[in-house]
């Protein structure tokens, strides 16, 4: 029977069935962090249970961590305590740890593919939601509970039903200025926030065939914003380039092997998924949101809809709107912005600042504008430097912090203060997702960079255009 | 970890009737700090329930007395966003043992059903009525039967069935856990382990 790129890597790791139930799946890879482990292994301890497959697990510090003087103790009590824990934790059950100041400490789903751990056809889990970016390769990657984080440490082993398939097909080529987040909040403003609520979802068509690595994993990352459990695409000589000859990437022999399982990994050509979507590529705008989830999102230039046409409840939409500060029917352009924020597992990848530099080089940070550039790992952050756009930064007064999960979550101090706007790369506007009160509005890179230099929400082609006119 | 076993809950509920309640409402992100599973309760939507001074916002839900029970009614889409479990145990630890929606996050629904907090799926225009009627009579009682699989409008007798997987609602009904199943077949997985294709 023709089976998709999802049936291929979730069949054959299925342990048993259970009747009625759900699959026992194994898992390859298991990344843990500081905030959804502790309470897992004080599970362990309490049932007395060893870690099954040690080697498995790998573990790094981000959610909690500051991104200033990482080489001086951390001050928030609760959070040095939970950092303590995963190092003891990680030592005890012989776990492999990247604490803070270690260098291959960085964000979990940026490190796991930087070292090769995120591996085509494998299949991955996290305490994270965004775990899903390590589809990227080919892999089902999906975020857990953390129960499940108990399970996995004990059996290496989940229970999960098997989700339903879809397929999104985006064709065509994107235009000037637009990138890999503007492709995901598109389809996520299409779909709804739970749109894809019970599906693991495959991305095709050419825009994803043309993509780096680094785009597929923003798309990837972005799929549980869609309420999808996961994403993945399909990988060709650009996954298998990129994951050749990395730290834990399968070498010489093993490589061959690998190598001619990656190449099955695709989905059958008449294969049948649940749910198809196709979109054409070049009507895709720089996208911005303005509300308080990550489907409420538009073109740049767009005005704010109604919620008629959004298919929202009055008091939803008006809650959603009244947090903002924004109207309906307004344009987004032109408004007011205080912070911008440049990092997280969504956008902190090199090329992220190379497309942050790209617009601000020769330009100058605007006045009342405070921004945050924190690097997904410390091997971005050493790209960073060797690059030169450290040097680009400095000059137009930019900072460079260190990595970390910073204000995606904000669970350190980097918290957008009430009421203050900020334009993010991370992946959730939620009400008080960057701070209590925070004002959080998602976009790429480069809208971010168009905002760092103008102090307002501003079409980055524009300012693109400038440099090509000269 | 053990819960308590779940059968047949009856029980007045409490409306929260908003779409897309996310895990960052459930609980911020700042108050997953610690490293026991204690304590969730008290920051359960805490930035809805409070104000940045501490003091409780008179119109959160949470805070109005005439509504109480064991039940939580949410709008759709409820649970979006983050795996973090904290957000079901925050609902847990609170006293809510059941959240009725007409729609729930994937890896929400997941979590709860981990750690015995039941979540009912049913059609919207069942949960508008029990919306009304919980407005109209914050007394208004809900029974929900998972040996049955059903939640009924006691006042009117009108009843909906609701899905769930015979396994989970075994463990539901035995207050048992996953690790359990999988501890007991421990072999076949390091056999299985062995013949990967990667
Ligand atoms: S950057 Fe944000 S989404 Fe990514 S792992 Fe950290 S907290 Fe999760």
């Amino acid at each position: 029977m023709s089976k998709t790129l999802f049936d291929k890597v979730w069949d054959s790791h299925v342990v048993k069935k259970i009747d009625g139930g759900p699959d026992v799946l194994f898992i390859d890879r298991h990344l843990i962090h500081e905030v959804t482990s502790p309470v897992a292994f004080l599970g362990l301890k309490s049932r007395g249970i060893k870690v099954l497959y040690p080697e498995r697990t790998f573990a790094t510090a981000d959610h909690n961590t500051p991104t200033l003087n990482q080489h001086l103790p951390v001050e928030d009590p609760l959070s040095a305590n939970q950092l303590k824990a995963l190092e003891s934790n990680s030592n005890e059950y012989g776990i492999s740890h990247w604490g803070l100041g270690h260098q291959k400490n960085g964000i979990v789903h940026v490190v796991g593919p930087e070292y090769g751990i995120t591996q085509p056809g494998a299949t991955i889990v996290c305490g994270d939601s965004h775990t899903s970016t390590h589809g990227a390769f080919g892999a089902i990657a999906f975020g857990i509970g953390t129960s499940e984080v108990e399970m996995v440490l004990a059996t290496q082993c989940i229970m999960q039903p098997k989700p339903k398939k879809m397929r999104i097909n985006v064709t065509g080529t994107l235009g000037f200025g637009v990138t890999p987040k503007d492709v995901a909040l598109f389809i996520i403003s299409q779909l709804t926030t739970s749109g894809a609520t019970g599906y693991f979802v495959e991305y095709a068509g050419e825009v994803f065939e043309q993509m780096s690595m680094e785009g597929r994993m923003t798309v990837c990352n972005l799929s549980i914003e869609m309420g999808a459990r996961g994403g993945m695409i399909a990988p060709d000589e650009t996954t298998i380039n990129y994951v050749k000859g990395r730290e834990f990437s399968p070498k010489g022999e093993a490589w061959d092997k690998a190598l001619a399982y990656y190449k099955t990994l695709k989905s059958d050509p008449d294969a049948v998924f649940d749910k198809e979507y196709t979109f054409d590529g070049s009507q895709i705008e720089p996208m911005i949101t303005y509300g308080t989830n990550p489907g409420m999102g538009m073109g740049i230039k767009k005005h704010i809809p109604s919620a008629e046409e959004l298919h929202t409840g009055a008091a939803t939409y008006e809650k959603s709107l009244n947090y903002m500060g924004f109207g309906e029917g307004e344009e987004m352009l032109g408004k007011k912005v205080d912070y911008v924020f440049v990092g997280s597992c969504t956008n902190g990848r090199i090329e992220d600042f190379r497309a942050f530099a790209s617009l601000v080089k020769g330009r100058k940070k605007a006045e009342g504008v405070t921004v945050w550039l924190v690097p997904g790992s410390h091997q971005v952050e050493a790209k960073i430097k060797e690059e030169g756009l450290l040097d680009i930064f400095t000059e137009a007064g930019f900072v460079l912090r260190q990595p970390g999960c910073s204000a995606c979550l904000a669970m350190n101090d980097d918290k957008i203060p009430a009421g203050k706007y900020a334009v993010s790369t991370s992946n959730r506007n939620f009400e008080g997702r960057q701070g209590p009160g925070a004002r959080t509005m998602l976009a790429s890179p480069l809208v971010a960079a168009a905002a760092a230099v103008t102090g307002k929400v501003t079409d980055p082609r524009e300012l693109m255009m400038e440099e090509l006119v000269g | 970890m053990a819960y308590d076993k779940f059968t047949i809950l009856k029980s007045t509920a409490v409306p929260l009737p908003i779409e897309n309640v996310d895990t960052d409402q459930i609980i911020p992100a700042r108050f997953l700090k610690a490293t026991e599973r204690v304590g969730f309760g008290d920051n359960l939507f805490r930035d809805w329930r409070y104000n940045a001074d501490g003091s409780p916002k008179k119109d959160f839900v949470l805070n109005n007395p005439t509504y109480q029970g064991k039940i939580l009614l949410g709008g759709k889409n409820f649970g979006s966003g983050s795996s973090r479990e904290h957000a079901a145990w925050a609902i847990y630890d609170y006293g809510f043992r059941a959240v009725v929606s007409s729609f729930f996050a994937d890896i929400f629904r997941n979590n709860c059903l981990n750690i015995g907090v039941l979540p009912v799926q049913i059609s919207e225009a069942f949960l508008d009525k029990i919306f009304t009627a919980v407005h109209q009579n914050p007394d208004a009682e809900i029974e929900i039967n998972l040996p049955e699989q059903s939640i009924t409008l006691l006042a009117t007798g009108e009843k909906e069935s609701f899905d769930i997987s015979s396994y989970k609602k075994d463990n539901m009904m035995n207050g048992f856990d996953d690790i359990d199943y999988l501890q007991n077949m421990k072999t076949i997985i390091q056999e299985f382990a062995t013949q990967l294709p990667i």
